[in-house]
């Protein structure tokens, strides 16, 4: 059993994020969209934190960034959650492409 | 220290009326004349004491008058040498003008508080009445040369805000814009000339630009009279651009046009402006810079020449016309004339600087008397509800006050002995004598003219056909109205009593003024004859004026049309500038200028409506072409940007 190096990870990492990119087009649940867009950013935290492990061992800048982009990933939560809230009391519907009024 | 206080309030209280009865007009109705004519009454007073202060205590000393500047502050300081001043200038001509401004301001709000009765905007012109006294005392008292620019422009405004107070009339609408337009044009000339005198000098005041101008040694004096333009120097260029002004402003010819049409305005607001105050501004100023239009001898040259010929112009076309006003107003311009061209026979210092007390002298009892005449003409008007001579006639036992004091102005400015018109008349006649034949020729034969019209005037008014009156709802006049006739004819006689050369000369040296008794007997005689000529034709109805027109002809219909100027000038502006310069302009601004706009719009509006769709509301959409940026700018770092 082989111990998982840098390229496993990143090869990980590079599949969820293009999961996440690909739920993020196809998808029309907001809250689906909402979950691709955590893919991605776990993708890029997965990143963050391998390349802290792998490369400058001795240093945690790399974990810090993680952390920041988790919290800050909670607060969009929370920011989105409450717009599809307003929509689906709007639109009686959390259909993406129900609610595209805000055109030219 | 009391001289600041006094002075600075002569020019406030007028400030504080404007302001007082400018915000609170509405509400103070009727109390309105009433308040402004005290504030006037409080500022008459203490500009009556502070002449009397300047010219028995203060003002003599060593020999001549010296000026004092009760308040001198820097008002703008651009850099150090380079500043603008603001104070209060007090030499025998100010002091001089106080008195004028101020008693010709009092009379004519006494006059108004009876002859604006029940007018609509009652309080709004109590309030211009006062900016006026306001710009007109703040001109007279100027320090410097940009000071007295900005009260110029001041009176413009007043002036011309009085001119359009009956708003609702086209013809003063007109009439205000004209007056405006025509003195602006010529303030451009002033301000010119306030640039090339300035910038000469290196200084605004007056008092050093007069030292630093006249004396042949400094090196300003130097410059100013070698450096030239055209063969001119900079010196008379300068000179010449401010008497434009002042010509502008004092209705000289060419740019007398505004003066009659001014007329349209309240009868007392042209006794005050149009007459006695802000039409003197041009040769108040003439005389203000005298020592240095002394030191250019072509510019006081012109000076004469524009002053004698407008003198006679005006008294020409003065003996032809009907509206009374009209004749008052070429009067006034005529008679400025006359202050105009003494002040051009003047030369710097003792018995030769005889035209400039005479023009001071001239100013002051024209003052007294063309206010009378004013005032009486509203009188009249008040009475006959028109302007026209033609309505009138026999008018002396229905108005006796009027007649009276109206025979006083007729006479004094006729130049008949005893009377204050005579005594300034004969002063510049002899200035006039003394310094330039052709000059005193022109201007004999002016004064004959001008006693020729004044009583055509007088006996057209209260003598001629018997009057009919249609209304007799009213008698002569208020008693507001008659007070001030009465105060002004008791001036238009005794001004002339005044010692002048005492106090006002062109040097600040008593000048004594000395009389001739057989030089008076020409001026004399030749008024006399005009009167009598006048009383020959109009004093009872007859063919005679017309068959006089009649063989005149075309002169006289020259005259009576004003020697064409004022069409001259609408051909000039609307045949040759509009069409010459104006519509061009408006083709290249409505063509290339607007073409530039509207073809940058149609390009940005053909654009935006091509690639509007990029924004469809569609989330998704919007990060695919986030992610495509993304991906250019990925392939652009790696593989393209080495």
């Amino acid at each position: 059993m082989q111990e998982p190096g840098l390229y496993h990870i990143l090869i990980v990492s590079t599949a969820l994020f293009f999961i996440g990119v690909y739920g993020f087009f196809t998808r029309r649940n907001l809250v689906t969209l909402l979950m691709s867009t955590e893919l991605i950013l776990n993708s890029v935290n997965l990143n963050f934190v391998a390349f802290n492990k792998y490369l400058w061992p001795g240093r945690l800048d790399g974990v810090f960034f993680a952390i920041f982009i988790i919290a800050i990933a909670a607060a969009e939560v929370a920011v989105a959650i409450a717009i599809i809230i307003n929509l689906y009391r709007s639109h009686k519907s959390i259909d993406v492409e129900k609610a595209e009024e805000m055109k030219y | 220290m009391t001289e600041t206080f006094v002075t600075a309030l002569i020019v406030l209280i007028p400030l504080l009326g404007y302001i007082l009865l400018g915000l609170f007009g509405r509400v103070l109705k009727r109390v309105a004349g009433g308040i402004g004519t005290m504030l006037m009454v409080i500022t008459t007073g203490l500009a009556l004491f502070m002449a009397y202060k300047y010219f028995f205590v203060l003002g003599f000393s060593t020999g001549e008058y010296q000026a004092i500047m009760p308040l001198r502050f820097t008002w703008l300081e651009f850099s150090p040498g380079m500043e603008i001043e603001m104070g209060l200038l007090v030499d025998p001509i100010s002091a001089m003008m106080l008195v004028v401004v101020t008693v010709v301001s009092l009379m004519v709000h006494v006059f108004s508080l009876g002859y604006m009765k029940g007018e609509e905007r009652y309080a709004t012109y109590f309030a211009h009445l006062s900016l006026f006294t306001f710009s007109m005392l703040g001109l007279v008292l100027s320090t410097n040369i940009f000071q007295i620019y900005i009260f110029w422009e001041l009176v413009g405004v007043s002036s011309f805000l009085l001119i359009g107070f009956y708003y609702d009339r086209p013809s003063a609408v007109a009439a205000s814009k004209k007056a405006f337009i025509v003195t602006r044009f010529a303030d451009l000339g002033f301000l010119v000339g306030i640039l090339i005198l300035s910038f000469n000098a290196g200084t605004l005041d007056f008092a050093t630009m007069i030292q630093r101008l006249t004396i042949a040694e400094s090196t300003e004096f130097k410059t100013a009279v070698t450096s030239s333009f055209i063969g001119v120097s900079a010196l008379t260029w300068g000179l010449a651009l401010v008497f434009v002004g002042g010509a502008g402003k004092s209705a000289m010819f060419p740019l007398h046009v505004w003066l009659p049409d001014a007329m349209e305005g309240p009868t007392p607001v042209s006794a005050l402006i149009h007459a006695a105050t802000m039409v003197v501004a041009g040769v108040y100023l003439v005389a203000r810079l005298f020592p240095i239009f002394n030191s250019s001898p072509p510019t006081l040259e012109m000076v004469t020449w524009v002053g004698a010929f407008s003198a006679l112009f005006a008294a020409i076309v003065a003996c032809t016309q009907t509206d009374i006003k009209r004749v008052l107003a070429y009067s006034t311009m005529s008679q400025i004339g006359f202050m105009m061209f003494a002040l051009g026979v003047a030369r710097n210092g003792g018995g030769e600087g005889l035209g400039f007390t005479a023009s001071m002298f001239h100013l002051f009892t024209h003052a007294m008397f063309k206010a009378l005449l004013f005032l009486c003409a509203g009188a009249i008007i008040h009475y006959v509800h028109s302007n026209d001579m033609t309505d009138m006639g026999g008018l002396r036992k229905y108005m006796p006050v009027t007649h009276a004091s109206f025979l006083v102005g007729c006479l004094a400015i006729s130049g008949v002995p005893f009377f204050s018109g005579f005594f300034s008349k004969e002063a510049i006649l002899l200035a006039a004598y003394e310094h330039n034949k052709v000059i005193y020729w022109v201007a004999l034969l002016t004064s004959g003219l001008t006693a020729f019209y004044m009583f055509r005037l007088y006996f057209r008014v209260f003598w001629n056909k018997p009057y009919h009156p249609h209304t007799q709802a009213h008698g002569e006049g208020t008693w507001s109205m008659m007070i001030p006739l009465i105060i002004l004819s008791v001036g238009a006689i005794s001004a002339g009593y005044i010692p002048f050369g005492e106090y006002v000369s062109a040097d600040g040296k008593k000048l004594e003024m000395e009389f001739h008794l057989a030089f008076t007997l020409l001026p004399v005689g030749i008024s006399l004859v005009g009167i009598l000529v006048a009383m020959w034709l109009y004093r009872i109805e007859n063919g005679k004026p017309d068959a006089m027109a009649a063989s005149l002809g075309r002169f006289y219909k020259a005259a009576y049309r004003k020697f064409y100027i004022d069409e001259i000038y609408l051909f000039v502006t609307r045949k040759m500038l509009f069409n010459g310069v104006g519509k061009p302009a408006a083709w290249i601004d409505r063509n290339i200028v607007d073409g530039i706009m509207n073809v940058s719009g149609t390009v940005t509006l053909w654009v935006s409506e091509r690639i509007k769709g990029l924004q469809s509301g569609k989330v998704q959409q919007y990060a695919i072409y986030f992610l495509a940026g993304v991906v250019v700018l990925v392939v652009y770092f790696l593989y393209l940007a080495k």
